[in-house]
């Protein structure tokens, strides 16, 4: 698939989106384990990323080395990136149903290269940015001009190593490097406002040499507007802040962090699967 | 007195600088080698790639965790990355990203860490990378080099590019001599070398202490103990074969690390021979201890690190072969 954000459908990106929330959900119930909410937040990022005609890639090359890079630094939304890379060509949907399970490649969290179109391992929190930034170092050697996507948590901006690949980012001029932040506003034990605060973000940002966008991050115009938009920057990295609702899609745990690292009971997904149904 | 003067071996030679110019070398013979540095390139010498070859070397600051990410962002473009920092900073600092980035992911990156050890002196004990060898063992992956001499210094930064995985270079601080001619000497990767051989003792070795083993035999060899010197450059994989014949052939084995007895090279030995030719053993090595500022020789003397120490373990050794 080609770099072509013109094409982009509105209606069938809302209906792919609908198809990975469902994907996530089947695979962590039938897990019995996983981050669903933590991957509906992201949904729709990750649809516009891969369906909306922002990266450039080739499903039955994964490893093509002009490809657009996509790194889930958020590691416990693997779920999603299995199910977009599925959904995208890359190896077949029903292997999704296999997640957690022994001999299956797709690990709880990713592990680089052990599923095709997984750039690297994530899990242990902060550590996506930094790679990201050797494979803008990489393609500048080899004079390659693909651009490299990391969406990061925002609890995950809570790491050290965030910041000193900031830091670098801009250091280095990593005008092809793009970071989205899934700003839901919750981590593991509780909001973020409460637990360890990352306001004023944009200004932090901003303040390491980023150029800063933000976002509804639910909604796939405005997605597709920021990713074009940030194309046009030429001499600095570039954050996209896109305000999400974690759990988004499913009334009974939206914003409601102690389901995160939650499975749904079979009852709960049923409920769960009527609504994303009908949204 | 200096490292190997007693065997008679050639004058020394800063490893930092072998390692340095090894590096510089490597990369005049391929383009896929990218150096990056944790801002102590004029301390660990690989600042003489920075001069040549500005392109291909990074200066990612004083962030471990971030330089060790961005080598393995280079690695996956098809580039060989030597990281490149101190020993203690590297493993201690940046270790999750050791462990998930290049480890667990199994890329093909290089890890370099130098001023391994107690005999960095005068810095003193927050720089000391004495527990390196026992945390890089617990990433599996990771082949682990401990060089002894100028010699497998090149050898084992030149291997490490051949070999596709992750690699693990320690290096120490001092100078150490010459053990080894690089015209008539096969260095390979997981094979120990056997710089003196003998029949009352082993005495296994990695990194200074080899040169120290081949000091002590000497000693030992005035007092009628003829020994066996085991250079086991490679901790992982470890020469499984030349352990047990050691073994079997004098019966008896000291070794001889400068690092932590705790899971370094000498844990490793003892649980290869425990399964397999169990003899007496005994380890030099440093015992659950901090050090502290001096010179080296003084440290290694205090913490019965020292020739003399190596001498004694392998009196009482072969005395426990009974």
């Amino acid at each position: 698939m080609m770099a072509n954000p013109e094409n982009a459908n509105s209606e069938k990106l809302r209906e792919i989106a609908k198809t990975l929330r469902l994907d996530v959900l089947d695979m962590t119930t039938k897990a019995r384990s996983g981050h669903p909410s933590s991957c509906f937040s992201s949904v729709e990022i990750v649809t516009v990323l891969y369906f909306g005609g922002i990266l450039k890639y080739r499903p039955l090359d994964p490893w093509w080395p002009e490809r657009d890079r996509f790194i889930m630094s958020k590691g416990h939304a693997a779920p999603l990136l299995y199910a977009a890379l599925a959904r995208a060509g890359y190896f077949e949907v029903e292997k999704l149903l296999t997640l957690r399970q022994l001999n299956s490649p797709l690990q709880g969290h990713p592990i680089q290269r052990l599923v095709p179109g997984v750039e690297a391992t994530t899990g242990s929190l902060g550590q996506g940015l930094s790679i990201g930034i050797g494979h803008v170092l990489g393609g500048r050697l080899k004079g390659l001009d693909y651009r490299v996507y990391v969406l990061l948590g925002d609890g995950e901006c809570e790491e050290g190593q965030i910041w000193e690949a900031a830091m670098a980012a801009a250091h280095f001029k990593t005008s092809n490097l793009t970071a989205i932040l899934d700003y839901n506003k919750y981590q593991e034990t509780g909001p973020i406002s409460r637990e360890m605060n990352l306001e004023p973000l944009v200004e932090k940002w901003k303040s390491f040499g980023w150029y800063v966008t933000e976002v509804d991050g639910h909604n796939i115009e405005d997605l597709i507007k920021s990713f074009s938009e940030v194309t046009n920057i030429d001499d600095r990295p570039q954050i996209i802040i896109a305000h999400t609702v974690k759990g988004k899609g499913v009334s009974f745990i939206e914003a409601d962090y102690r389901f995160h690292g939650k499975a749904l009971t079979e009852e709960q997904a049923e409920k769960a699967r009527k609504e994303i149904l009908c949204n | 007195m200096q490292l190997g003067e007693k065997a008679g071996l050639k004058p020394s030679k800063p490893m930092r600088d072998v390692f340095g110019e090894s590096l510089l070398e490597l990369c005049k013979k391929r383009e896929d080698i990218v150096v990056l540095d944790g801002d102590l390139g004029n301390s660990t010498k690989a600042e003489y790639v920075r001069n040549v070859f500005p392109e291909r070397f990074f200066n990612i600051g004083i962030a471990e965790s971030n330089l060790v990410g961005i080598g393995a962002g280079l690695a996956a473009c098809g580039f060989i990355p030597y990281i490149v920092s101190f020993s203690s900073f590297l493993l201690c600092n940046a270790y999750d990203q050791l462990r998930l980035s290049i480890a667990l992911s199994n890329i093909n990156a290089k890890v370099v860490g130098s001023h391994g050890g107690i005999t960095l002196g005068k810095d003193g004990p927050t720089q000391m990378g004495i527990e390196d060898l026992a945390l890089v063992g617990g990433l599996p992956t990771f082949v682990i080099l401990v060089p002894s001499d100028p010699v497998t210094m090149k050898a084992s930064v030149f291997a490490s590019a051949d070999h596709k995985g992750p690699v693990f270079i320690r290096s120490s601080r001092v100078a150490m001599p010459y053990i080894y001619d690089e015209k008539n000497m096969s260095f390979q990767i997981g094979k120990a070398l056997i710089p003196r051989d003998g029949e009352d003792v082993t005495i296994v070795g990695c990194g200074i202490m080899v040169s120290m083993a081949l000091d002590a035999s000497v000693i030992l060899d005035e007092r009628g103990i003829s020994v066996r010197v085991v250079d086991l450059h490679t901790i992982r994989p470890i020469d499984v074969e030349t352990l047990v014949e050691s073994a079997k052939k004098t019966g008896a084995i000291v070794c001889a690390e400068e690092h932590l007895i705790h899971g370094g090279m000498g844990s490793n030995v003892a649980r290869i021979l425990s399964e397999k030719n169990p003899v007496p053993m005994r380890f030099v090595g440093l015992r659950d201890t901090y050090v502290e500022s001096a010179e080296p020789f003084q440290l290694l003397e205090k913490y019965n690190m020292s020739t003399m120490d190596i001498v004694k373990a392998a009196e009482e050794v072969i005395r426990a072969k009974g």
